[in-house]
């Protein structure tokens, strides 16, 4: 693919076999950790919880290492991943939660987009008619993607990592699903994201990019799949840049001094650590400056959208409740908590 | 009037399927303007599987497992937001229907609606939503008022009904997907799920057209 001169060029043999070949090579590398399920597209930890409500998640291809990178000891039991950026279907969704069923009912935790919702819904539609009992937890935390009073309509994009982080524990912690379902609602309720594109990334087989940037612009809100974001702008030396993200995060956070938070710096999949270790220093300017104290960080990138570029800033909210929870240890192949 | 029978179903969705697999292409474009980008490539993808499913299967407990089959395979093979509303159209109505070796043009109008409805109460698209119910609700409509003219005259007004509504959603703001942050940028250009419904339609109408079915 041309554009500008520049020739996207995509690592793969074909672009009908890119999520089975992207499976077989996944699950042959951490052979150690996951088995896949022998029908659909479902990644299942070799390690998954016994007698505890199972922690399932999933969503499109295309984002690793969310979805199928985060199912690990403390985190999520199984994933059930789609096509490119397209959600499993309900018998992914069915199939893949079924095999780590324990009989204290699934909880999943996925991003809310409408093809996610719709596929979810009737894969526990399909769950409960076998007797399973099932709850979810819809991740909204993208504030630039619908205003304050329409959260229902807001995309779920890095604060994923938080919400699995915490459902992983309260899992763990042996709770029943009631009461996890809670834990996670309120976890997906303390955490508000942001996010800056820079370029565009592009589907396999898709012969245009996931949008178009000038250059020198820079698109600040825009989506994981190139959703358009709120501001078009020039090129800003990165201190602005997290100045005009956190302004927007602290509108709507309501934090004052004294309070925890955690912060994830997450990478589009082409903007490097190096970048957003500068941002960060701002960041944590900004919040040292109103008394807000970090707890804990990190600069990676998790949740990605081919080689796009750009990052998002996500804030997750402490309090004593979800402190213990975020401290619970937790471990896979692409994300580690140890615990305070 | 003629009825639809097993046989001619299995080939009429046949033909609807590789028509749609034909117009990927277009679909891809249409979708790229304000969407993914990937409704051609999901629904080639969702009727291939159908097609295959259709072809392997020889014994069909009635003519509506001909639609069921197709529905089903769509629903568990694309994903995304149109596995669920394009597999419900030919599963929905389909599923729990009165076992019969036949369709008149009037079950094929109650099964439309039928879909119709299970599409709008899991999707939750109202007319005027920029999504796939614009070109399906009026096509549905159509349906129900010529049913008792017979099946090409019937398919012939839904196809047409189908296409206007299309037409009209060149004009809406989408609620939905990706295009409803668009806002009025979205204005000017079709819905990809309404060209797929209208594709739909006119294939029909020719599969039965051209088997000389009135």
């Amino acid at each position: 693919m041309k554009k500008r001169g520049i020739v996207m060029k995509k690592i793969i043999n074909h672009a009908d076999f890119v999520i089975p070949e992207m499976m077989e090579g996944f699950i042959l590398a951490y052979h150690n950790y996951y088995t896949k399920h022998p029908e659909v597209n479902g990644v299942i930890s070799k390690n998954s919880r016994k007698d505890k409500v199972a922690l399932v998640i999933g969503g499109g291809s295309g984002h690793e290492p969310i979805f199928s990178g985060f199912v690990g000891k403390g985190l999520a039991d199984a994933a059930a991943c789609g096509n490119v950026f397209a959600s499993p279907d309900p018998g992914t969704v069915y199939q893949t939660a079924e095999a780590v069923s324990q009989g204290k009912g699934i909880l999943f935790v996925y991003g809310n987009y409408a093809g996610d919702n719709l596929n979810f819904d009737m894969g526990e539609e399909l769950l409960n008619d076998g007797g399973i009992q099932t709850a979810h937890v819809r991740v909204w935390d993208d504030c630039a993607s619908a205003p304050m009073e329409r959260m229902e309509d807001r995309r779920g994009i890095a604060g994923d990592v938080f919400v699995v982080k915490i459902a992983g524990a309260a899992c763990d912690a042996g709770h029943d699903l009631q009461e996890v379902l809670r834990i996670t609602e309120k976890a997906r309720d303390h955490v508000l994201s942001i996010g800056l594109a820079t370029s565009p990334g592009q589907i396999p087989g898709v012969d245009q990019p996931t949008f178009e940037l000038g250059e020198n612009e820079i698109e600040y809100g825009m989506g994981l799949h190139g959703e358009p974001g709120i501001q078009r702008t020039t090129m800003k030396p990165a201190d602005e840049l997290a100045s005009v993200m956190m302004e927007k995060l602290l509108s709507e956070l309501d934090l004052k001094t004294g309070d925890e938070v955690c912060v994830l710096m997450n990478g589009l999949g082409s903007t490097t650590i190096l970048e957003m270790s500068i941002v960060y220093r701002k960041v944590q300017q900004i919040l040292s400056g109103i008394g807000v104290k970090v707890y804990d960080a990190d600069i990676n990138s998790y949740c990605t959208c081919m080689e796009m570029g750009g990052f998002s800033i996500s804030i997750l909210k402490l309090d004593d409740e979800l402190k213990q929870y975020y401290d619970a240890p937790c471990y896979c192949p692409y994300y580690a908590k140890e615990g305070k | 009037m003629e009825k639809l029978k097993i046989e001619q179903a299995k080939e009429m969705l046949i033909f609807v399927a590789d028509q749609i697999i034909a117009a990927k292409p277009e679909l891809t474009e249409i979708d790229s303007k304000i969407g993914d980008g990937d409704h051609g490539i999901g629904m080639a993808g969702g009727l291939q599987k159908a097609k295959d499913k259709l072809l392997k299967t020889t014994e069909f407990s009635g003519v509506y497992e001909v639609f069921e089959i197709t529905g089903k395979a769509m629903l568990m093979s694309m994903g995304g937001a149109s596995g669920v509303i394009f597999g419900s159209l030919f599963l929905a109505g389909a599923k729990g229907a009165e076992k019969k070796e036949a369709l008149s043009a009037e079950d094929l109008a109650m099964m439309m609606h039928k879909s119709l409805v299970a599409i709008q109460e899991r999707g939750k698209a109202k007319m005027g939503d920029k999504t796939m119910v614009d070109a399906l609700a009026p096509a549905v409509t159509a349906m129900e008022k010529h049913c008792f003219e017979g099946m090409l005259p019937m398919l012939k007004c839904a196809e047409a009904a189908a296409a206007e509504g299309l037409e009209k959603t060149k004009s809406y703001i989408a609620k939905f997907g990706r295009a409803k942050s668009l806002m009025e940028r979205a204005i000017g250009y079709q819905d990809a799920g309404a060209t797929s419904v209208w594709i739909i339609f006119r294939s029909m109408r020719e599969y039965v057209e051209s088997k000389g079915m009135y």
